[in-house]
C-alpha cells in the first residue's frame, strides 16, 4: 500500500492503496465518486472516461501511481449544476436510455470540444469511437455534441 | 368519455389512506409494458410483474407517483407515470416520480394480468389516475355540498363553475383519503389527452448527466465486502478442487470460499449453467480482482464439451429432418412444390449472442439469520425473491428487494442468478456483500441468444404467384419459427416447422426473442423471392397482404394485415421508394412482433470500400404513443442494436469455452458504424398502446441485408455479415 495525494474535482484527497490500483477503482471504492462507470476494465468501452489535466483518459487502465499531481475531473466535477454545455445538450436531446455509458460519453465529448470547438461528423465519430453505447444512442449523442458546440462558440 | 368499472381490478385498490403529514395515498396495481412478452418466450409463465404503486397527493398539490417498475432504459419510469397523471388531470411539472422497492410495508405482492397485457396495464394505470381524480372530486363535492357531476377538473384544481368556486387537489386530498373507492370511474377521450402524446423528458435525465449513484453497482453499505466469482471456463465443466493460498494472503482479501447456488425449487428464471462457484471476498474491487487472478482451480468435465462447429452441424442436420408434428400446415404444401414452375430455397443462420448490458451483472445482499436484504438491478424481482427464499430457507416475507436503475437489460436481467449468488455468499460469509461480475465473467456466463438456422422454400407458378411456402427452423433449446406469423395466411399451401437441438450452454431471452433472427431471414428471403418473381419487393409484400385482408388462409394468423400493410405503405411514401439515387442502395423490410408493426427502408452507401448506413426510414404502428420523443429514442436504439448485431457480433465456442470475453474480441457497433440518420413515423390511430422497446430491432436486419445485396450484388445468408469478405470490401 502507498499514500497518494490526488486532486479530484478541485479537492485534495488522500488515499492509501496499492500503486497499481486503477484510478477508476480509487474513485469508485475509495472516494465514493461512482459517476465514473466500470464497463470493461480493458480500455474498450469508454464508460470510465475522466479528464486528467483536461485530457480524456480511460480510468480503468490508468494506475493511480501515474497521476502524480495532475488534476482529475470526473462527471461529478464537470460542472456545478449540470450546466456544462455538453450536459445541457444531453438533456435537450434526451440522449440517455439506460444511461450507464453516458457519463463516459459526456466526459469524452467535453474533452473533444475543448480541443475542437466545431467538430465535423467524421471528427465526432472518430473521437467518440472508443465509447460504446449498448442502447444505441449514437445519433442523439452526435446531435447533442453539435448542439453543445454551437452553444459554446 | 369511457366509463369503466374499477372492481374489474378491485383487488388492486386495496389501500387508500391518509399520508403522514396530510394528503392522500392511493395504492394501485401496476402492470408493465415494453418487456419481452411471455408469448414470445419459451418457458416463461403468463404472470409477469406483479407489483404495486402509489399515487401520493400532498397537501400542497404536489403529486408523487411511485414507480416500482424496474427501469432498464425503456423509459417506463417516465412514460407510465405520464399515463396516471393524464387521467388524474394534473400538471406534469407538479409530478414527482419515485422509484419504489418490491417489499416495503406498503407494497404487497399482487398478481397482475398476463404478460401480453400491455392493454391491461394501460387500462389499470389510467384507472388509477381516474379513480384518484374521482375521489378528489367527491371530496370537493362534499365540502361544497354540491353534486360531483357539477364539477370539472383541470391541472390539479377542481372547479364548480356555477358558483365560481375552485379548490386544489392538495386541499381536499386528506378528505378524499377517507372516502370509499368508487365503483365506476370515467376515462378521458383520447382526443382530450394533454400529457399522453406530448414528449416529456426522462425523469432521471439530470441524475444521469450528473453521474448520480442510480445504478446497482453504485450501491454501497457500511461494512460491505466486494465479492467476485470464478465460474468454470467452459460449458460442461465443474469445480474439482481449488488452491487459494496465494489469494488469501493478499492485501484486502477476507476469504475465498465455494458456494452452491442452485435453488431446490427451480423456476424458469433460475436458468444457469454454472451453479458451483469459487468466490473471492475482500475490501475493495481492485484487491479482489487481483486476488482472483492468482486462484489455482482445477475443473473437470461433467458433460461433453461443445464447439461452434458441433452446433453448426447439429443445426444443419436437423434442418433436413422432418419433425413429428408441424407447427402449422395449410393446404397441400408438397403438392404445390411438385407442380411449381420455380422453387426458391435458401438457408439462413445466426450465431450465439451475449447480452452485454453495459453495466455488468451485480447485486447487493445482506443476509442474517432472520432476513435477507437485497438491492440491485433485476427485471424480475418477485421471481428472484422466490428463488432466494428457496435457497436460503427464509420465508418470502423476510426478504426485501430494492430495484435500482439498470445499466441495460435486453433480457439478461430476467434471469436473476447473480442475485441468488449474492444472497448465498452473504449468508455464508455472514456479512453484507456486493457481488460484481467483471466483463469477462459476464460475457462467458451464458444465458445467450441461441444460434439458429432456418430454411425457407417458396413455390411460384408460371405467372409468378406464390403458391407454396415452407419454413423449417432449428435452434439451440428451441426452434425460432412462429408458425402463425406472416406469410402464414397469405398462401394456400403453407408449412411451418421447428426443431430443437439440446446443449449444455445456457440460453435465454434476448431483445425480441426469436424475432431477432426470424425477421432478418424472412425479410431477406421474401426480397429474393420477389426478385425471382420479377416484382418490386414492396408490391410483392403488399400483394400478399391483400390476400390476407380479402381472403385469409386459416384462422390463427397472429397479425392484422391492414395495420401491417399500413406501415409498409407509410414507409414507401415517406422514403420516396422507387426513386433511384446514384451510389445509394436501398433495402426494405417489415415485421410484426410484440403486437406492434414496423416497416423500414434502409439506404446504404459505400464509403472507402465499406458499407455505411446513410439513413433509415421507420414506420411504426404501436397504437397510441405515450411519450413520442422517448419512443423515437427506443426505435432508434433498436435499429442501431439490430444493425450492430447483424453486422458484427458473434459468440463462438471451442471445446465448451466462449472464444470472446470482452469488447476487444466481441465486436459491438460503435459511433462510426451507426446510421447517419433515422427518421421515425408513428401511425396515429388511437388504438391502445403496444410494445415499443423491441419491434424496431428485428426487421432492420432484413432491410440491411437487402440494401447490402443492392450494394454488393451478393445475398447474405449468415450473420454476422461483416465476417464475410464481400461486405468488408
Ligand atoms: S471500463 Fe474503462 S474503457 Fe471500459
Ligand atoms: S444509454 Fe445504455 S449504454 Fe448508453
Amino acid at each position: 500500500m502507498a499514500i497518494f495525494n490526488l486532486n479530484v474535482n478541485g479537492k485534495q484527497n488522500q488515499v492509501d492503496v496499492e500503486p497499481d490500483t486503477p484510478v477508476l477503482w480509487v474513485l469508485r471504492d475509495h472516494l465514493n465518486l461512482v459517476g465514473t462507470k466500470f464497463g470493461c476494465g480493458v480500455s474498450q468501452c469508454g464508460s470510465c472516461t475522466v479528464h486528467i489535466n483536461g485530457v480524456a483518459v480511460r480510468s480503468c487502465a490508468t494506475p493511480v501511481s501515474m497521476v502524480g499531481n495532475q488534476k482529475i475531473v470526473t462527471i461529478e466535477g464537470l460542472s456545478r449544476n449540470a450546466n456544462h454545455a455538453v450536459q445541457e445538450a444531453w438533456l435537450e436531446h434526451d440522449v440517455p436510455q439506460c444511461g450507464y455509458c453516458q457519463a463516459g460519453q459526456i466526459m469524452n465529448a467535453a474533452a473533444l470540444l475543448s480541443v475542437n470547438s466545431n467538430p465535423s461528423d467524421e471528427e465526432i465519430e472518430s473521437a467518440m469511437s472508443g465509447n460504446i453505447c449498448r442502447c444505441g444512442t449514437y445519433i442523439r449523442i452526435k446531435a447533442a455534441i453539435k448542439t453543445a458546440a454551437s452553444k459554446m462558440s | 368519455m369511457t366509463l369503466i368499472k374499477t372492481n374489474y381490478n378491485r383487488r388492486s385498490f386495496l389501500k387508500v389512506s391518509a399520508a403522514t403529514g396530510g394528503g392522500m395515498v392511493l395504492g394501485f396495481n401496476w402492470l408493465t409494458s415494453c418487456t419481452p412478452s411471455g408469448q414470445e418466450m419459451l418457458s416463461i409463465p403468463d404472470s409477469w410483474f406483479d407489483i404495486n404503486a402509489f399515487i401520493k397527493i400532498g397537501e400542497n398539490g404536489v403529486v408523487t407517483i411511485m414507480s416500482p417498475n424496474p427501469e432498464i432504459g425503456q423509459n417506463v419510469k417516465t412514460s407510465m407515470p405520464m399515463i396516471v397523471a393524464e387521467e388524474l388531470d394534473v400538471d406534469w411539472k407538479n409530478v414527482i416520480v419515485e422509484q419504489a422497492g418490491l417489499d416495503t410495508d406498503n407494497f404487497r405482492r399482487q398478481l397482475a394480468g398476463g404478460s401480453q397485457s400491455i392493454r391491461q396495464g394501460w387500462q389499470s394505470l389510467r384507472m388509477a389516475g381516474a379513480t384518484a381524480r374521482r375521489m378528489l372530486m367527491e371530496a370537493a363535492a362534499k365540502e361544497w355540498n354540491v353534486s360531483t357531476s357539477e364539477l370539472t377538473t383541470e391541472n390539479g384544481t377542481i372547479y364548480h363553475k356555477s358558483s365560481n368556486k375552485s379548490i386544489g387537489y392538495g386541499e381536499v386530498s386528506t378528505i378524499a383519503a377517507g372516502l370509499d373507492v368508487p365503483e365506476e370511474v370515467e376515462l378521458k377521450d383520447v382526443k382530450d389527452f394533454k400529457i399522453i402524446g406530448k414528449s416529456k423528458k426522462n425523469v432521471d435525465g439530470s441524475g444521469i448527466v450528473k453521474g448520480e449513484p442510480l445504478f446497482g453497482l453504485d450501491y454501497k453499505r457500511d461494512g460491505m465486502l466486494i465479492a467476485m466469482i470464478e465460474h468454470p471456463p467452459a460449458f460442461g465443466m465443474k469445480l474439482k478442487s481449488m488452491d487459494a493460498r496465494v489469494a488469501k494472503s493478499m492485501p484486502g482479501i477476507v476469504d475465498v470460499i465455494t458456494v452452491q447456488t442452485e435453488p431446490e425449487d427451480k423456476q424458469w428464471s433460475d436458468t444457469n449453467a454454472f451453479t458451483t462457484l469459487v468466490v473471492v471476498l475482500g475490501n475493495s474491487t481492485w484487491e479482489v480482482m487481483k486476488a482472483k487472478k492468482t486462484l489455482k482451480i482445477e475443473w473437470e468435465w461433467d458433460t461433453r464439451p461443445e464447439s461452434s462447429d458441433d452446433h453448426e452441424q447439429a443445426l444443419a442436420k436437423l434442418l433436413e429432418k422432418k419433425p413429428d408434428e408441424p407447427g402449422r400446415k395449410d393446404g397441400d404444401p408438397e403438392g404445390a412444390f411438385r407442380k411449381a414452375a420455380k422453387v426458391i430455397e435458401k438457408t439462413y443462420s445466426a450465431p450465439f449472442l451475449a447480452h452485454n448490458t453495459m453495466e455488468p451483472m451485480n447485486f447487493f445482499a445482506h443476509v442474517t439469520a432472520e432476513k435477507a436484504d437485497l438491492v440491485g438491478p433485476i427485471q424480475t424481482p418477485q421471481y428472484l425473491r422466490k428463488s432466494v427464499s428457496s435457497i436460503l430457507g427464509l420465508p418470502e416475507e423476510n426478504i426485501s428487494i430494492m430495484m435500482t436503475r439498470m445499466g441495460g437489460g435486453f433480457g439478461r436481467r430476467l434471469y436473476g442468478n447473480f442475485g441468488v449468488e449474492a444472497a448465498v455468499i452473504s449468508q455464508k460469509i455472514k456479512a453484507p456483500v456486493q457481488l460484481v461480475y467483471t466483463r469477462e465473467d459476464d460475457m462467458t456466463q451464458g444465458t445467450y441468444r441461441p444460434a439458429y438456422k432456418v430454411k425457407y422454400r417458396a413455390a411460384l407458378d408460371d405467372e409468378n404467384n406464390l403458391i407454396g411456402f415452407h419454413v423449417r427452423g432449428t435452434g439451440i433449446h428451441g426452434g425460432p419459427v412462429f408458425a402463425n406469423r406472416y406469410p402464414a395466411g397469405t398462401v394456400d399451401n403453407y408449412l411451418a416447422e421447428n426443431q430443437t437441438v439440446e446443449s449444455n450452454i445456457s440460453t435465454g431471452a434476448w431483445r425480441a426473442p426469436r424475432s431477432n433472427f426470424m425477421a432478418g431471414a424472412e425479410q431477406s428471403f421474401l426480397d429474393e423471392v420477389a426478385e425471382v418473381a420479377g416484382k418490386d419487393p414492396i408490391d410483392f409484400r403488399l400483394e400478399l397482404f391483400d390476400r390476407a385482408i380479402n381472403d385469409p388462409v386459416g384462422e390463427k394468423n397472429d397479425y392484422d394485415p391492414k395495420r401491417y400493410a399500413g406501415v409498409l405503405k407509410l414507409v414507401k411514401e415517406k422514403s420516396g421508394w422507387g426513386e433511384e439515387t446514384q451510389g445509394v442502395y436501398r433495402g426494405v423490410s417489415a415485421y410484426y412482433c410484440h403486437n406492434s408493426y414496423v416497416a423500414q427502408v434502409l439506404d446504404v452507401i459505400m464509403d472507402k470500400g465499406k458499407p455505411r448506413v446513410k439513413k433509415v426510414w421507420c414506420a411504426v404502428d404501436c397504437g397510441i404513443v405515450v411519450n413520442p420523443e422517448a419512443a423515437r429514442n427506443q426505435i432508434e436504439g433498436g435499429i442501431v442494436d439490430g444493425i450492430g448485431h447483424a453486422m458484427f457480433s458473434s459468440l463462438t465456442f471451442k471445446d465448451g469455452a466462449p472464444e470472446q470475453n470482452n469488447f476487444d474480441s466481441y465486436k459491438l457497433i460503435r459511433h462510426p458504424e451507426a446510421p447517419m440518420e433515422i427518421e421515425t413515423f408513428f401511425v396515429e390511430n388511437g388504438i391502445d398502446p403496444t410494445g415499443l422497446g423491441e419491434p424496431s430491432l428485428p426487421p432492420i436486419m432484413g432491410a440491411l441485408a437487402n440494401a447490402l445485396y443492392k450494394a454488393t450484388g451478393e445475398r447474405l445468408y449468415k450473420q454476422p455479415f461483416a465476417q464475410q469478405d464481400i461486405v468488408l470490401g
